[in-house]
């Protein structure tokens, strides 16, 4: 097989030495990657080429042309979008690592209250459903927000948070930044202990400790985090459009894929333009990894010695973790007031609370509810197991073409949800199931949709555990006389459980409200998940208070989730300390 | 033996799951629609009681998505119905064969509302609801900022209204896109498109959703908003303090329902059908969570006191006399002149149309020829459009949107030129009114 040749050191100058064992592919790994292969090309390459080929037909004949791209290229609405979409994802970056870089540190580093329970509220904006997010953030924030109302009354002067790119800015950094800080503890939970003490041995100490020992031992986790913020808020259309920002890439899509009776081709060629973007942003930050290697040879003791903090620096610790947490945690403050409100407009505070929203929304959320635990915990559980599998392939195997896997993975990332649907549409409506109905009437291929939008997430997190881990410890295994299989039961995937967890959490997570894919894909109620119903009842003035509600409510089944796979990982992770 | 027919019965049962299409068919309709859960539940409920052991399946995408999916599903169909506001989702819809001819059994259905036929002459959809367009503001915001009532499109333009009003794209709303082309149509081209211009150049923003206007109105996040109808009135219903006003020139269009071509379960669909036009399902259209106006005239004795009547009201829609055909021909064109002259360069028509006004405000207080002068010029400057009415709608730039196989002009082409056009003209104005402004001064 072609895909297996033995690709010696010396043919691959650019390996890290540490690979050098390595000659050869086993069967089984070759099997694992076209098994992957497959499956990557059935539900992903395929339903997307189906689209992606309009951007390279011409108009009226239907043959190859790359007009289409120069056509972008000359229009000015494009360029400046792109520019934009650049901008905001930049600094989306930079404003969410500002929130993110004290609480993870803070709850890591420290012996701090709570610090759990943190890890867990900190995550909770990455589960803020479509729709409710940004109009619970106009409410608090908005021109005639609550926040603006009051400056306006006691000050006379109101601040543009939520005008154009700055809003767009503030509430990408607000929803996104859980993915560096959850990637980012996660490192620095896997730091070995043993690195710290050697430094302080040595006469290091504070901040030159952090910088020379602790956050270069974290970066991959936040290299991690960082470019998923990045390369989200570069294909990120709800947020945009919501605050009616045009002049974005993927609203620019967008707008044009789903236009009525608009067959042109620019909505794809700007798919391609995002695909691309995302895959080059995801290049970069393993180039920036590479040659380096950030894997402990030794687990010890689950991460960095935690201190005490001084008194004042435990005020100073709690009032900035808590302003941060009241900033990132606005939306769904705003969310649960508009979820009690009666009628709430242009005032700081509703008129009046009533729990009627929940009332209508309890009879008929639960098959909400049950629809969206069981799709999301499948595609969950399908992203880890292919992310811990092309993470092992990429970073333990020499065979041919594997970063392909990656590639291909993480460009599902910058695929449109609506792209994916139409895709899926085009390419499985067709196939019918004995009885007559179309294969992609099914649930499961909502499943499988949401699976292929989350993967990405999945694999940077399996990716970046895997990377934290020294190579040396499986050639131990192999050398006592392990089989691959085994070492990789034994060890490979115990010590990376960590990463795993978080990777299913936030596949999970962000599954649960995912909407854009499955809107074309729902093929009746009775299927439907909540994000759905969620876009139902949010489009008429009555439907808004019984839309929070059930925002609310998937909001705190999520983080229920959430909570208890913390717990999980406390709970390993002492008992790995235990053991040690 | 009991075991014996047991088994049967369960086999019976399995062949029933299998073979679940065929006989379910008297008991699903399935409905794609782009109303909202307020305007569907009453229906669902009201149609399931009336057709006991039909259940009504409701899929709810937005008209854009439901057409498209119609479309990407036609080769194993399994939607029956298809119902929403736009009339022109409707038309598309025919374009492609994907309706089936239905003739609703209904009596004392006129056949015009206000100048706009209420079925197809075709009978491929029927109207069963009416609706027209106005503006809606929020009370509380109005009275905060002392704002006045707007009575028409042209109020909207005032300088007082700068920053305050907000429209859907026509683009993504099929319903704004007919507002649009009332005015255009009730005004004529040129004046029409300057009315729109005039008012948009005093935008806070243009909402991707035809849903975003009423909510940011509710909200008061925005003072006005122009929106359909029942936007208001549901709003209204809900507590909002919200107002409403129908223009003098605004155009009455029904809503539609349609068979979708084989429709899995066409008797049911057109019992639904039946059902919508009936005086029972007439009178559901009442109920304060939807307020939309029935087809029906003899409903309206059983409406609220307030209730807006078109078929009594003279003024309501009458102004217009509403070419469909006209409309069709340049709808994309339409949406495109909109979205590239005024959606995407909202930022430069509104800092000419603020400096304009700005340059009105000293004149009236100094009065200066010259400046004078350069107002009118600016003004003009931002009314101009790229394309006559002729070419609108003449098949060279007509075709340049349908996705047609002919071969001209293509469509990311003529949306630079026209973006470069507005936005230069934009330039210009406003540093003409800037000039005059320092003249007046």
């Amino acid at each position: 097989m072609a895909g297996a040749t033995t690709v010696g050191r010396a043919h691959a100058p650019s390996a890290p030495p540490r690979h050098f064992f390595r000659t050869s592919a086993t069967p089984g790994q070759i099997a694992l990657a076209l098994g992957i292969a497959a499956f990557l090309v059935l539900f992903l390459v395929i339903p997307v080429g189906t689209v992606i080929y309009v951007a390279f037909t011409e108009k009226g004949t239907g043959g190859f042309t790359l007009v289409n791209f120069l056509d972008f290229a000359r229009t000015d609405l494009f360029i400046r979008s792109f520019w934009n979409s650049f901008y905001a994802s930049a600094m989306s970056v930079v404003v969410a690592s500002l929130f993110a870089l004290p609480l993870a540190y803070i709850t890591t580093r420290f012996e701090f209250r709570g610090a759990m329970i943190i890890q867990t509220l900190g995550f909770l904006p990455l589960i803020m459903p479509p729709f409710v997010g940004a109009v619970a953030m106009l409410l608090l924030f908005g021109r005639n927000g609550t926040v603006n109302l009051l400056l306006d009354d006691w000050f006379g002067f109101k601040i543009p948070f939520m005008e154009g790119l700055n809003g767009v800015i503030f509430v990408q950094a607000v929803h996104y930044f859980p993915f560096i800080l959850i990637n980012l503890s996660a490192a620095l939970r896997n730091i070995d202990r043993a690195m710290e003490e050697a430094a302080q041995n040595l006469g290091s100490s504070g901040f030159r400790l952090f910088r020379r020992i602790v956050f270069p031992l974290a970066m991959p986790g936040y290299i991690a985090g960082a470019s998923l913020v990045f390369v989200k808020v570069f294909d990120d259309l709800a947020t945009p459009l919501l605050l009616n920002v045009k002049d974005m890439l993927a609203p620019q899509a967008y707008l044009r894929v789903t236009s009525i009776g608009i067959a042109d081709p620019m909505g794809y060629v700007i798919s391609v333009v995002l695909i691309c973007m995302s895959i080059l942003a995801m290049w970069i930050s393993a180039r920036a990894m590479r040659g380096k290697d950030y894997a402990t040879v030794q687990r010890g003791g689950g991460g960095l010695a935690k201190r005490r903090m001084r008194p004042w620096e435990s005020v100073i610790a709690y009032a900035a973790v808590l302003l941060i947490l009241l900033l990132v945690l606005a939306p769904h403050i705003g969310l649960l007031l508009l979820s009690f409100a009666t009628i709430w407009s242009f005032s700081p505070l509703p008129d009046g609370f009533t729990v009627a929203h929940y009332g209508r929304v309890f009879g008929e959320s639960f098959v909400y509810v049950k629809n969206t635990f069981i799709y999301a915990s499948i595609a969950g559980l399908i992203d880890v197991v292919l992310g811990t599998a092309i993470a092992y392939l990429v970073l333990r195997t020499r065979l041919v073409g594997r970063e392909w896997l990656d590639w291909a993975a993480t460009a599902a990332l910058a695929i449109p949800g609506v792209v994916l649907g139409i895709g899926y549409l085009r390419t499985f409506y067709g196939v019918q199931l004995p009885d007559g109905t179309p294969l992609a009437a099914l649930w499961i291929m909502i499943v499988l949709a949401l699976a292929i939008r989350r993967l990405p997430y999945a694999l940077r997190a399996c990716y970046a555990a895997l990377q934290q881990i020294s190579v040396s410890l499986e050639e131990a295994a192999e050398n006592l006389g392990a089989t691959k299989t085994r070492t990789i039961r034994r060890i490979v995937l115990p010590l990376m459980a960590g990463g795993i967890l978080a990777g299913f959490v936030t596949s999970f997570a962000t599954a649960a409200v995912e909407l854009s894919a499955t809107l074309m894909l729902v093929q009746s109620n009775a299927d439907a998940p909540l994000a759905y119903g969620l876009y139902v009842f949010m489009q008429s003035a009555a439907g808004r208070g019984p839309g929070a509600a059930l925002g609310v409510i998937a909001v705190l089944l999520v983080a229920l989730c959430t909570f208890a796979s913390h717990l999980i990982i406390e709970k390993s992770q002492k008992a790995k300390a235990a053991g040690h | 033996m009991l075991r014996h027919s047991a088994a049967a019965a369960a086999l019976i049962a399995g062949a029933a799951l299998f073979t679940g299409t065929a006989f379910a068919q008297s008991g699903k309709v399935t409905v794609v629609t782009s109303f909202s859960k307020d305007v569907t539940d009453p229906f669902k409920q009201a149609f399931e009681k009336a057709h006991p052991g039909v259940t009504l399946d409701v899929q709810n995408r937005n008209t854009n998505a439901g057409v498209k999916f119609v479309e990407e599903t036609k080769a194993n169909n399994q939607v029956d119905v298809f119902w929403a506001s736009a009339p022109d989702a409707f038309e598309v819809l025919k374009g492609k064969s994907l309706l089936q001819k239905y003739k609703p059994k209904a009596e004392g259905i006129p056949d015009k509302i206000g100048s706009y036929p209420i079925n197809d002459p075709e009978n491929f959809y029927s109207g069963f609801a009416a609706s027209g367009y106005g503006i809606m503001w929020n009370d509380r915001y109005a009275k905060a900022n002392k704002l006045p009532e707007p009575k028409d499109w042209q109020d909207l333009a005032k300088p007082i209204f700068h920053d305050h009003v907000a429209m859907a794209a026509p683009s993504r709303s099929g319903t704004t896109h007919l507002t649009v082309e009332t005015i255009l149509q009730g005004e004529g081209w040129e004046k029409g498109w300057r009315t729109l211009k005039e008012v948009s150049g005093n935008f806070s923003q243009i909402t991707e959703r035809s849903f975003g206007v009423p909510e940011a109105v509710n909200s008061g996040q925005v003072g006005y908003g122009i929106v359909i109808d029942f936007f208001a009135f549901s709003s209204q219903a809900s507590g909002f303090p919200v107002k409403f006003v129908y223009p003098t020139v605004t155009t009455i269009v029904p809503a539609n329902v349609a068979v979708i071509a084989n429709a899995p379960n066409k008797a049911g669909a057109e019992a639904f059908v039946d059902y919508l036009v009936s005086p029972a399902g007439q009178e559901v259209l009442l109920e304060p969570s939807i307020r939309r106006l029935p087809v029906n005239p003899a409903v309206y004795a059983k409406a609220p006191a307030d209730y807006p009547n078109p078929f009594k009201d003279p003024s309501l829609g009458s102004k217009v006399k509403f070419d469909v055909d006209v409309s069709e021909k340049r709808t994309n064109v339409v949406d495109v002149l909109y979205d590239q002259t005024i959606t995407f360069q909202l930022d430069a028509l509104k800092a000419a149309t603020k400096a304009i006004h700005d340059a009105e405000a000293a004149l009236a207080k100094k009065d200066n020829a010259d400046a004078k002068a350069l107002v009118k010029e600016a003004r003009d400057l931002v009314a101009a459009m790229p394309v006559t009415e002729q070419q609108a709608s003449s098949p060279e730039i007509a075709g340049a949107f349908t996705g047609g196989k002919q071969k001209g002009a293509r469509q990311a082409e003529l949306e630079q030129q026209w973006a470069a056009f507005a936005k230069e003209r934009y330039q210009q104005a406003q540093a003409k009114a800037e000039q005059a402004l320092k003249l007046a001064r």
